[in-house]
């Protein structure tokens, strides 16, 4: 991924901060119960729930196990519609595609539709360098890209902002990048909205070029499908003439009919919707005559970690993720550090395992994100495609203990046991050990027993950090099998 | 090695571990989920659409074919329109009542003249009761997709019962995924402020819809 949060501490630094703010927590506790409340209503509505949710999963990793296949037959359908495809292996060759393609046509300027992929790559940042100015036009994308900000959630990404932040930096911050605020403009979201309206509109109407991520991409028919709810993303992809669209290699489905499935489960798991105000479908390019929507049209598919994320076994299914944030929403570590804390553009519990299989696990953040869980497994309960993702936490806090074969850029590589971890592995050796020695675990635990007056309350040395957030432990005064044999078992319970 | 190329080697050796399955994809995935919810009749399903419209701020009119154009007229009117962006496959008789003065649109016309229009009416492709969904598939009646996002007002006509289907499943069926489609639920919102829904950003901020039955004569 791209350097867009190079730089950031640790998961548990930065989660120490946020939740000493109290005006993120409180906006966050806010909006995060007020959409799962929502949720679990329009949910409950679906009496198939569980029987879509498992087809979702089905189609997912179907399409990722043949992804070659689905890939190739794309490319055909898109480029038979008109379209052109190009590939690109990191987030660096994306970029310069993207920029040459804006170039090509001369213009300095383009509109955006949100896209998780774009902020993956750091498209916006990539063009400025180009002198081309990229324009978010999704509202929360809006205030985050007049704010300087970083987005914190998938679906709204300025949910740690409040009313009032938000009148602020929209009277700051608009007369820099075009029209400004109404004078006198109120918080109410509405007169925000109407700001936002006016502001944005005179760059649509003008704009030659639209960049797009896409929700899901039809191998049998070339369609592309963007779902939102403002009206922005139709502006995008409608009034250009040149629509550029920058998407992951694993948002395919295989034929138009898998669309059913996912138009019933995204909405419902994203904004608690039974539909999402609108759903715009392109395939390819529309014939000059009837010049319905951009007569040119790209679609960029990227890799960027995919392929190494697909080649461990337990840890691709986060590519069945269609970036919902059902998940975030649920999460209790989520909820009260917020999403800057994952040092990424997928916060939240999708994040926190996707993040490390698409960068690895090499960097400080990277290899703290698999611990910025409870492992309370809410996210896998609400997950609309059934990543379990509690087991690939698991799954990658084991790599970064213990290393282990990964595949990295396409090559297979041994990673080392991450640094920090030595007094945890010297634990765990030593207590296999003890259990494979009845006779040795026997002296120790009535040695413990007896000694249990004498006990820390914190660990000394390089456990303090440990024992600093948690109770330890009391040792009972007597062990179990010492318990055991003396009471027969349980049977003769007399003292 | 072209970026295909090298991208598609890797996928092909990331799943060197999955075994060969040759299942067709018919087969591959069950569908064991429905193909609509409730099993409701024919009158049931429309008023399911209304309400579904109307819970998402979709202002709802019914009405037979005999009182369409007094109704479309009655509309414009109370919006206070004075002008009207008809598609070029329009059914003239809808707009038989009106005096307000019509823009045709034609593929000249620019972002910015849309943008002076007040009102635009079209039909629709279909439309979905579960969600309360209409789909415009840019037919003749419909026009382009842009002449029902630029304007601030979209009056649409579904004729029912034909155009209504029950669920997501049905609708997909019966649309071409060659033409460009626009699902329209409820009129533009958004949720990005502290998750408060306010309506109206981008696209038409009011979505008058208009059920039609054919009239008996």
């Amino acid at each position: 991924m791209s350097g867009t949060y190079l730089g950031m501490p640790a998961f548990p630094k930065a989660a120490h901060e946020a939740v000493h703010n109290a005006t993120l927590r409180g906006n966050l506790r806010h909006a995060t119960h007020t959409i799962r409340g929502k949720r679990a209503k329009a949910v409950a509505e679906m009496s198939d729930w569980a029987e879509l949710r498992e087809a979702g999963k089905l189609i997912k990793d179907h399409t990722l196990r043949h992804l070659d296949r689905y890939l190739v037959q794309l490319e055909e359908s898109v480029t038979a519609a008109g379209g052109t495809v190009h590939w690109a292996v990191d987030a660096d060759e994306a970029n310069r595609i993207v920029a040459d393609l804006v170039k090509a046509t001369g213009e300095t300027e383009v509109v955006k539709v949100k896209s998780m992929a774009t902020q993956e790559i750091g498209l916006n940042e990539a063009l400025e360098a180009e002198g081309i100015h990229a324009y978010e036009t999704d509202l929360a994308e809006l205030i985050v890209q007049l704010g300087k900000d970083r987005p914190s959630h998938i679906l709204v990404p300025a949910i740690h902002r409040n009313r009032g932040e938000i009148r602020d930096i929209f009277a700051r911050e608009m007369s820099e990048w075009g029209r400004p605020a109404p004078e006198g403009l109120t918080d109410t979201p509405a007169e925000l909205a109407e700001a936002a309206r006016l502001h944005l509109r005179e760059k649509f109407l003008r704009a030659k070029v639209g960049v797009s991520g896409a929700n899901f991409m039809v191998a049998e028919t070339g369609t592309l499908v963007v779902v939102e709810s403002e009206g922005n993303g139709r502006m995008c992809l409608t009034l250009p003439e040149t629509l550029i669209s920058v998407v992951g290699i694993e948002k395919i489905v295989p034929t138009w009919q898998d669309l059913e499935v996912f138009l019933q489960t995204l909405p419902r798991s994203s904004t608690a919707e039974r539909m999402n105000p609108y759903t715009s479908t392109w395939t390819g390019t529309t014939d000059s005559a009837t010049a319905d929507g951009p007569s040119v049209f790209h679609l960029v598919l990227i890799d960027n970690g995919r392929t190494d994320t697909l080649a461990d076994e337990v840890g691709r299914q986060a590519l069945r993720c269609i970036r919902c944030s059902a998940c975030l929403n649920v999460c209790p570590v989520y909820e009260r550090a917020g999403g800057h804390a994952y040092g990424s553009v997928y916060p939240g519990p999708i994040g926190a395992i996707l993040s490390p299989q698409l960068r690895g696990t090499a960097s400080e953040v990277d290899a703290s994100l698999p611990y910025a869980s409870s492992l309370c497994g809410a996210c896998y309960e609400v997950c609309p495609v059934a990543i379990d993702i509690p087991e690939v936490l698991v799954h990658l806090r084991e790599r970064v203990v213990q290393g282990g074969p990964v595949t990295e850029k396409g090559n297979k590589v041994v990673l080392k046991p991450a640094k920090g971890h030595a007094a945890e592995r010297a634990a765990m050796r030593a207590a296999r050990w003890a259990f494979s020695h009845p006779g040795a675990l026997r002296t120790g635990q009535r040695l413990a027993s007896r000694s249990r007056r004498l006990h820390p309350r914190t660990l000394p040395g390089p456990g303090r950090a440990w024992s600093a957030t948690r109770d330890l432990p009391t040792v009972p005064a007597e062990p179990f099998r010492d318990w055991w044999q003396r009471t027969n078992g349980g049977k003769g319970m007399s003292k | 090695m072209s970026s295909r190329e090298l991208i598609l080697g890797r996928v092909r050796r990331a799943l060197a571990d999955v075994q060969q399955d040759d299942t067709p994809y018919e087969q591959a995935v069950p569908r064991s989920y429905l193909r609509e919810h409730g099993g409701l009749g024919v009158e049931e399903t429309v008023e399911l659409l209304a309400e579904n419209l109307a819970d998402y701020r979709a202002i709802v009119h019914r009405t037979d074919t005999a009182g369409l154009a007094g109704v479309i007229a009655g509309m414009l009117a109370a919006h206070g329109s004075e002008s009207v962006l008809v598609p070029p496959g329009l059914p003239e008789e809808w707009l038989g009542v009106t005096e307000v003065p019509r823009v045709h649109d034609s593929a000249a016309s620019t972002a910015h003249e849309l943008d002076r229009v007040d009102s635009v009416i079209t039909g629709c492709a279909i439309a979905i009761a579960e969600t309360g969904t209409i789909v415009l598939d840019g037919s003749p009646d419909q026009g382009r997709r842009r002449i029902t996002l630029v304007p601030d007002h979209h009056i649409c006509v579904v004729r029912v019962p034909e155009q209504v289907v029950s669920s997501v499943p049905q609708a997909l069926e019966r649309l071409d995924p060659t033409r460009p489609l626009t699902w329209i639920s409820g009129p533009s919102a958004t949720s990005d402020i502290e998750l408060d829904r306010v309506e109206g950003v981008h696209g038409p901020r009011t979505l008058e819809v208009v059920l039609v039955t054919a009239s008996e004569d």
